[in-house]
């Protein structure tokens, strides 16, 4: 856990670097892109976290789970359509941002938690491909059901014409630069609070798999299923409240997601899910710290390859990235090797 | 049933029947059926290659898409009147097969030591750059607008004017025939591969690598042959694919859907089993391209929906389908519609 206090320290240092850091045009560049790079790195780590904690517990690359995320980011839009918000106003729209935060969360657990129910859990004893096969399979029906959504008749969805392109997420926390008008590197209120959502989420969670019951239950179901249900440990229930926590946190992160970049379409799952779950692979699959570090990594990987190489290669890159964690380090950055089980 | 009435009513027999009394009677009935089926054969061609990988070999392939483009684009490359080669309709799907089972065996060489969910992984990051390379590369590859125009097939001695090469027109037919023949051609050698002595050790990789290497094989050397087997089917898929349209269409056409495709083609069939890519092939594009189309039609007809509703298009179903399909097929029949028969051992064990 070391590592997760490590990777939880580095943002607020980066953000205090860059008042010395306001100097030369090259360095405001490369701070730019950190800044934006770390803020999204966060985001995408509370992906992974959902991503390593099913692959921990059961080996399933919840292919879904970026997915799950767009639904989240969805149900947000509609929510925030329905109560008219617009920007950022005043302590209403503070409510505002908490009710979408917590209604996309629960929603997320639940949906994760009814996946793992009707369709991994009638599985548990099928081989692993099969299962991930079934992974891909609710992958592309949560995607076509956000596809509907999109359609829906409301004016934040474009009133329901051209269901697949890409809706406007309204700036509900400000871009302002907290650093002043003048200053060439911004750092932001959605920068603030993308920090502020997700490391108590990060936090609580270490706490949680640490120091409860539930938390213990689920390291002994992870290390091995059958001694734990030996142990009088409900291995199915385990499981199920691992889907449930690891959606809360793809709800949360989907909202910030829109938050901070105020665009949302139905087939983002798909490119965030990628990106976190190449976090996971980077950081150790199956290590949470890992996928907090990972998910940095990835961040200001993705933003120094948007701002030096090109945008159009960056896709490109985290998969670069990815096939040469798998080919040469399989075991990640912090993760323990892994023997394959026969 | 007898011996020998069993013997007729092998599947392969029957849809090789179906295949040729539809093409025959087609015309005359006036169903229209031709001009799609040539879209099931470029499929069935791409699913037999997924098959070779996924199902003889057992190795979970998610980015078969990226070979069928890479022919596509390699048919074009060599045909195609603003690059300097032109060879001609048959020696590019020559070099397409050469391209495709070359890129197979690099994508494999460094790759499939790794654990099956990773390569599976890994194949699905080799796809979506293969994709974004195409994209990309535009002084090559002409980005989004794809390269063309392409050549048709030609045969010798098939027009009015003499003997020389004569081109296809646009009348299917003889398209029709064609693809069928090269979809045979394939069926036959997929299955005398299967029994070869290459094949068998992908079985007995697929069941048990363990055992295998114990019986004298050396896995990635016969993982590599199926990757680059499987990849030149895609390749061919592809090329053949360019070759019907005039075009490569541009990179976005192999996405990840059509490696979705081309599994669920492999899953609804039964992995391992060659005749079921051929019916998973006419199932799944029989419901993508044939049976949504007529049933959208038709509701709008009836005022059901609209086209503008997100509903109402075909299209928008696409990835449901897919999704309901892998699911339900998982969960009620992992083996498929028509699963591969497992050579019994003496006391019919498996």
């Amino acid at each position: 856990m070391q590592a997760l206090h490590h990777a939880a320290a580095s943002l607020p240092l980066a953000v205090a670097a860059l008042g010395a850091g306001d100097g030369g045009g090259g360095s405001d560049v490369l701070m730019q892109q950190v800044v934006t790079g770390l803020s999204n790195g966060m985001i995408i780590a509370l992906i992974a976290i959902g991503y390593t904690m099913v692959y921990g517990i059961i080996e399933l690359i919840n292919f879904a789970h970026g997915d799950l995320c767009t639904l989240g980011a969805f149900l947000a839009l509609t929510i925030a359509g329905a109560f008219g918000m617009q920007s950022w106003v005043g302590a209403a729209d503070a409510a505002g941002v908490v009710l979408l935060l917590v209604s996309a969360a629960a929603f997320c657990a639940g949906l994760n938690w009814t996946v793992d129910r009707l369709v991994y859990r009638p599985l548990r004893n099928a081989p692993k491909l099969t299962l991930l096969v079934s992974a891909i399979g609710c992958s592309f029906i949560l995607v076509n059901l956000a596809l509907f959504w999109g359609g829906l008749p409301m004016d934040v969805f474009s009133g329901g014409v051209s269901a697949a392109a890409p809706k406007d997420f309204p700036e509900l926390v400000s871009d302002q630069n907290l650093l002043g008008e003048d200053s060439r590197v911004s750092v932001t209120r959605s920068d603030l609070m993308v920090l502020g959502v997700t490391l108590p989420l990060m936090v609580g969670l270490t706490l949680l798999v640490r120091f409860t019951r539930l938390g213990k239950a689920m390291r002994a179901v992870a290390q091995n299923p059958t001694a734990a249900s030996l142990m009088g440990i409900d291995v199915d229930r385990v499981i199920g409240a691992t889907f449930l926590i690891g959606g809360g946190l793809g709800g949360f992160a989907s909202v910030i997601y829109a938050l901070y970049n105020n665009t949302i379409s139905f087939q983002m799952g798909y490119r965030t899910g990628m990106d976190a779950f190449t976090a996971a692979v980077l950081g150790g699959i199956g290590s949470m710290p890992g996928a907090v570090v990972g998910g940095l990594l990835i961040g200001v990987a993705r933003a120094i390859s948007d701002g030096y190489i090109e945008a159009r290669w960056t896709n490109s890159v985290v998969f670069a990235i990815l096939i040469a964690t798998l080919v040469f380090r399989p075991s990640g950055l912090l993760g323990a090797k892994l023997r394959d089980k026969v | 049933m007898s011996t020998a009435s069993r013997r007729f009513l092998r599947p392969d027999l029957l849809l090789a029947a179906a295949a040729v009394a539809l093409g025959l009677l087609d015309g005359p009935l006036g169903l229209g059926l031709r001009d799609p089926m040539r879209g099931v054969m470029v499929f069935a061609l791409l699913g037999l290659g997924l098959n070779v990988v996924t199902g003889f070999t057992g190795l979970l392939h998610l980015g078969m898409a990226a070979f069928m483009a890479l022919g596509a684009y390699a048919f074009a490359i060599c045909t195609c009147d603003i690059y300097p080669f032109q060879i001609g309709f048959w020696p590019a799907l020559g070099v397409t097969l050469a391209v495709g089972a070359a890129a197979g065996f690099l994508l494999g060489a460094p790759t499939l030591g790794l654990r099956g969910d990773y390569l599976a992984i890994v194949t699905l990051g080799f796809g979506e750059i293969a994709q974004d390379v195409l994209k990309n590369l535009d002084a090559i590859t002409k980005g989004t607008q794809g390269i063309n125009p392409l050549p048709p097939p030609s045969l010798p001695g098939w027009g009015t004017s003499g003997f020389g090469l004569q081109e296809f027109g646009p009348e299917e037919g003889p398209w029709y025939w064609l693809f069928l023949v090269i979809t045979a051609l394939a069926v036959v050698g997929c299955r005398n591969l299967e029994r070869s002595r290459t094949g068998r050790a992908w079985l007995a990789v697929r069941e048990d690598e363990l055992a295998a290497r114990c019986m004298g094989i050396v896995p990635i050397p016969t993982k590599m042959y199926a990757f680059a087997t499987g990849a030149a089917l895609a390749a061919l898929a592809g090329g053949l694919w360019a070759s019907l349209y005039a075009s490569t269409g541009e990179p976005g056409n192999y996405d990840f859907q059509v490696s979705i495709l081309a599994l669920c083609i492999v899953i609804v069939g039964g992995m391992g089993s060659v005749d079921g890519v051929l019916v998973g092939a006419v199932a799944m594009i029989g419901v993508a391209n044939i049976a949504l189309p007529k049933l959208a039609g038709w509701m709008q007809a009836q005022g059901l929906v609209t086209a503008s509703n997100v509903l109402g298009s075909p299209n928008n179903w696409k990835y449901m389908v897919f999704g309901v399909v892998l699911v339900i097929m998982m969960r009620v029949r992992p083996d498929g519609l028509l699963p591969a028969r497992l050579e019994r051992g003496p006391g019919g064990a498996p």
